[in-house]
């Protein structure tokens, strides 16, 4: 015992400051971390706690706003987010695979793929507002849609198709190179490689990506402000007549979704229970992203499950 | 001067990245039923040379490719030539076991049905008769439906000789197989080189393991820096090397 210690006092000189280095490193990044926990979870916590009585409401979620009394809901612009997020996801997703199967199996090293690699990367941080005013020029004003879903969608996509981009590259470059080459050395073609042996691969990753990013266009507000409008016709889902305001499938009616609602209310709303819609929509919008994040990791992890077998 | 035309030559083949040469002209011949080990120290150009003979390095961006290869005597290293024909016939296994994320039996059957294949009774009868080829039936007949990331990385490497042998190829070239393998995997990966070979499929093998070469290959051949230094039967390249910076190399001087 005693002899262990002036071991230990003889060579630890450097060890123990080494030691006491790494407590305080380890206990400063531990504050850091309950900081940030702490505060996400009061947010959380608060916008649940001051929404829940709403947000759990059948009628809240299915009635149509009131403007000027009490006890409206938000079944249109729960409708409108989801319907909105789906056209996003038809739209984007299928080019933003092409876009990235390009970028890592095809596209030649130079110039213009830098240009590319670059524009996708400046988009993606685009401020959403100016897709927003972008998707009003072209879009609402351009194109004569007016304030409707389909100019929303298509912001939304101008908006989600550098991240998904991004992602999709990133899940296929992270496919070890040798799965590729095992699928060439068989005679396959580059397309038959991509497609069958590369893209199951990094479909976990595919998947978990796009989730977390249709989370993002489902709280999208500022792109949609001034694309998919700020008035909810009230929706009759018995109503079939694609021309109609009122048919929830018409893409050419104007949509608010539960983000812009809550935006709305809140600058320009005089309904008398104003703040507890306002908290209750925020409630409905953050369970449904918190829904989507957890979908993300079951259905990600599910997928590795099976591809790779434990 | 033989009268039968080799299975596969390659006259003055050269290789260069980005227009340096990487191999300089080298020209060797491999027979129906031999195998022949590429020898020499790392970034001696052995294993792209290796990689030229199926053309894999044309995916590389950059690559030139210069020289005949000679598969048949028809010559393939030219732009009209079906790569993925050409693969078919010669197949190639690489260092790390890279089973594709699909299971046993899908590993075996994906590019055969891709080529055309099709009858769940002709897919069976080709997935046990390569995964016995390569030695592998026995232990994963019961399990072919699972992932083959389950077996262990000697079988894994079998698995993906298994699965270039069900394509038929007439050649097989190896990228230092055996490199990620303990010795009872290695010494079961060489039971079936040996028989690949009995079976007349031509076998290049490319490996860093002088022993190996020893146990398993009829000629050798040294590489080193590029250039194809020597190539002779493998007992006489051994025990009587004529270069000197071969013997330097097997006494163990460099490399």
């Amino acid at each position: 015992m005693a002899s262990e210690e002036t071991v230990d006092g003889g060579i630890s000189y450097v060890t123990k400051r080494l030691r006491a280095e790494d407590h305080v490193a380890t206990g400063v990044l531990t504050a850091i971390v309950a900081a940030i926990l702490v505060v996400l979870v009061a947010i959380i916590g608060y916008i649940v706690a001051s929404g829940a009585s709403k947000a759990f409401d059948p009628h809240f979620l299915s009635a149509k706003p009131e403007q000027f009394k009490a006890g409206g809901g938000i079944g249109p612009e729960l409708f409108n987010s989801f319907y909105l997020l789906v056209l996003t996801l038809l739209i984007s997703l299928p080019i933003s695979l092409g876009a990235a199967i390009f970028l890592t199996q095809y596209a030649p090293e130079g110039p213009v793929t830098n240009i590319a690699k670059t524009a996708i990367e400046t988009l993606s941080s685009l401020p959403s507002i100016v897709v927003g005013l972008f998707g009003m020029l072209v879009f609402v004003l351009g194109a004569g849609w007016g304030f409707s879903i389909i100019s929303g969608a298509l912001a939304l996509t101008m908006f989600n198709i550098p991240i998904l981009v991004r992602v999709i590259q990133q899940a296929l470059e992270a496919v070890p190179r040798d799965q590729r080459d095992a699928a060439l050395a068989l005679g396959l073609t580059r397309w038959e490689a991509t497609i069958h042996i590369l893209v199951p691969a990094a479909m976990p990753a595919i998947v978990t990506g796009v989730i977390l990013s249709a989370g993002r266009v489902f709280g999208e507000a500022a792109a949609l402000i001034y694309t998919a409008g700020q008035s909810a016709p009230a929706l009759d889902f018995t109503n079939f007549n694609l021309a109609s305001p009122s048919c929830p499938w018409n893409m050419f009616r104007p949509a608010e979704t539960l983000a812009v609602h809550i935006w709305k209310i809140n600058s320009e709303g005089v309904v008398p229970d104003l703040t507890a819609v306002s908290a209750g929509t925020a409630a409905v919008l953050m369970i449904c992203i918190l829904l989507f994040n957890v979908l993300a990791r079951i259905v990600g992890r599910a997928l590795e499950r099976r591809l790779t077998a434990e | 001067m033989t009268s039968t035309t080799p299975l596969l030559a390659t006259e003055d083949v050269t290789v260069s990245y980005s227009g340096k040469e990487a191999l300089h002209p080298t020209s060797l011949s491999f027979e129906k039923g031999g195998v022949t080990a590429l020898i020499g120290p790392s970034g001696c150009g052995k294993s792209t040379f290796l990689r030229s003979l199926n053309l894999m390095n044309r995916e590389i961006p950059g690559c030139r490719i210069g020289g005949s290869i000679l598969h048949h005597g028809k010559d393939v290293n030219t732009r009209g030539v079906d790569t993925y024909q050409l693969r078919k016939q010669i197949g190639m296994v690489f260092q790390q076991p890279n089973p594709f994320r699909k299971s046993i039996r899908e590993n075996i059957a994906f590019a055969p049905k891709r080529h055309g294949l099709s009858g769940k009774a002709n897919i069976d009868a080709l997935v046990e008769e390569s995964l016995r080829a390569a030695a592998l039936w026995d232990e994963v007949k019961g399990k072919l439906d699972q992932s083959a990331y389950a077996l262990s990385g000697g079988q894994q490497q079998r698995l993906c000789i298994a699965r270039t042998l069900a394509m038929h190829p007439d050649v097989v070239l190896m990228d230092e197989p055996c490199s990620a393998l303990d010795p009872i995997a290695t010494y079961s990966i060489e039971e079936t080189i040996r028989d690949m070979a009995k079976r007349g499929i031509c076998v290049v093998i490319v490996t860093h393991n002088m022993e190996q070469a020893a146990r398993v290959s009829d000629r050798t051949a040294f590489f080193l820096l590029g250039d194809m230094v020597e190539f002779g039967p493998t007992p006489e390249l051994f025990s009587r090397p004529k270069d000197k910076r071969l013997d330097d190399y097997l006494t163990g001087r460099f490399g």
